[in-house]
């Protein structure tokens, strides 16, 4: 837990409109393996290497229990990797980088019980100890960006699910972060809110020009979000197909959904995990 | 607190019936007076201790040595129970001697303390923190433990160190069961000074109720028992509130977890 973070001033970096592609996030023969307590070492990322743009959103999909959270952490720099290395932004990953945040998919366990809902987004920015007018008045403006308007001093227990999923949105955004890792964060909601929430992201994701890397297990999902798609193999896992997704944005939850070409996407990245036998 | 309830009329009117009966009984029965003196006699001996000052000064000599015990003893074992639940070497360590020592019952402990420390303030208020320090200790451990990894991991996503996640979210995260363990440490601070008093020592209520008893005054007995009785209450009742001020988040998801 010796992480150290010297700076934590946050640039906002702009979204080059050159046609030159800028590697915010480098990840390079990534590989994390796990003692076990019989003794045994496991591998739960063998060998990942992949370059996401900034402005981008980027998925990974993938069988669950392929290590797909381990490879988050790894890239969070909340977990040292076993080989290969991290940069984002031209600086080696080594310990949490400042510029980035991981958004998890419990929660429920990743909201401060004791802050109320703008103690919850503030806190990001209590954390850089930004004090400021301004940065309370962010914080007011990402509640009510995430649809969460009236609820500020609300405590994550008084709000739903998908509310406090919107909580932890409006923190992580709130932070301004570079890059936004997001591990599966629609995964425990329900259909209707899940499909809300995909675009309230997709819509802040525009206006904010966030680099988003996000995982899921959900194939639809990963398609109607990304410009990207890495498929990743069970565990170890490794990338097995990157697939470049051209729908028009913004996108639409029927029509986009309803194209010839998605289904296509959707069988083509089903068939590429279901030929490894889907336990 | 959300138990905020209206005022139990039942309950004080049970209590109060008690009260009656007793008065009723012992003025029936002269042969009991020397164990239960009339209600009447007892507010009157307490009135009258009152009056005299003696009663206030034993009063304040117990609240201090309680004071002064519990106190340390929160200090203590909130410090080292965050170390314990934090660092699992030290946890490691101490683990055996903790679950052999705890359940032991910590009035054994005076006759060692006297010993040591003779008979003054110093033993009294030694035993007090040795004993409430279990309670407090153990629940301070296990609140730090408790305390879920994905909310450390979200400090550290957002760049605290580990200073501060100590601060900002272990010790907020551990709260509840902190102050479980000071709510069960206060009780026994109380019954330990009381304990200690009765066996050393010349000042205090428990010296107090146990001298009044061998002079064979029961009544200014059962008012000093009144004293200490009342003091435990308003002491529990001032920890309520408090704790009801702090933990303002923690009533309502109790609440609602209920509900």
């Amino acid at each position: 837990m010796g992480s150290e973070n010297p700076t934590l001033q946050y640039s906002n970096t702009p979204v080059p409109h050159s046609n030159i592609p800028v590697a915010i996030l480098d990840v390079q023969s990534l590989s994390k393996s796990y003692r076990q307590s019989s003794g045994e070492t496991t591998l739960a990322v063998g060998n990942i290497t992949c370059q996401v743009e900034a402005g981008e959103f980027v998925s990974f999909v993938g069988p669950s229990g392929c290590g797909k959270t381990t490879l988050l952490m790894s890239i969070a720099g909340l977990l040292a990797p076993s080989s290969g290395r991290v940069v984002v932004n031209g600086k080696e990953v080594n310990g949490p980088p400042p510029n980035l945040v991981l958004l998890f998919q419990e929660y429920n366990k990743s909201l401060f019980a004791w802050r109320s809902v703008l103690g919850n987004v503030r806190f990001g920015l209590d954390a850089r100890d930004d004090r400021s007018a301004a940065a309370e008045s962010k914080a007011r403006k990402l509640i009510e960006l995430v649809g969460l308007k009236g609820f500020d001093s609300h405590y994550p227990w008084e709000l739903s699910g998908g509310m406090q999923q919107r909580v932890a949105i409006a923190r992580a955004l709130a932070y301004e972060p570079e890059v936004l890792l997001m591990d599966e964060p629609f995964g425990s909601l329900d259909a209707l809110t899940r499909l809300e929430l995909e675009d309230t992201l997709l819509r802040l994701w525009a206006e904010l020009k966030t680099t988003i890397l996000f995982i899921t297990h959900d194939i639809e999902e990963a398609i109607y979000l990304s410009d990207r798609i890495w498929v990743l193999s069970r565990r170890p896992s490794q990338i097995i197909q990157e697939l470049k997704i051209d729908f028009p944005r913004p996108r639409h939850q029927v029509t986009t959904r309803a194209e010839g070409r998605f289904m296509e996407l959707r069988n083509d990245i089903y068939r590429q995990i279901g030929n490894q036998g889907i336990p | 607190m959300s138990r905020s309830h209206p005022f139990n009329w039942l309950g004080w009117s049970s209590f109060a019936l008690l009260l009656v009966t007793w008065e009723l009984i012992a003025r029936a029965t002269p042969k009991l007076l020397l164990y239960f003196p009339p209600v009447s006699r007892i507010l009157a001996a307490l009135g009258q201790a009152l009056a005299t000052g003696s009663i206030v000064q034993h009063g304040l000599v117990t609240l201090g040595r309680f004071a002064e015990g519990y106190l340390l003893s929160a200090a203590l074992a909130v410090t080292l129970g965050v170390m314990l639940g934090y660092f699992r070497f030290l946890h490691s360590l101490l683990a055996t001697s903790i679950e052999l020592l705890r359940p032991m019952p910590s009035v054994a402990i005076i006759p060692v303390a006297i010993l040591l420390l003779g008979i003054g303030d110093g033993m009294i208020v030694s035993v007090t923190v040795y004993a409430s320090v279990w309670p407090i200790l153990i629940n301070t451990i296990d609140g730090v433990r408790s305390v879920d990894a994905t909310l450390i991991d979200t400090g550290r996503t957002f760049g605290l160190n580990s200073w501060r996640i100590l601060r900002q979210i272990i010790l907020p995260g551990a709260s509840p069961y902190v102050v479980t363990g000071l709510r069960i440490g206060l009780s026994i601070a109380l019954i330990l000074v009381t304990t200690a008093e009765m066996i050393a020592g010349s000042r205090g209520l428990g010296f107090f109720i146990l001298d009044e008893e061998r002079a064979m005054n029961s009544a200014n007995m059962y008012a000093g028992i009144v004293v200490v009785a009342l003091m435990g209450y308003a002491l529990n009742r001032l920890f309520l509130l408090l704790e009801t001020r702090a933990m303002k988040w923690r009533h309502g998801m109790m609440a609602r977890q209920v509900a």
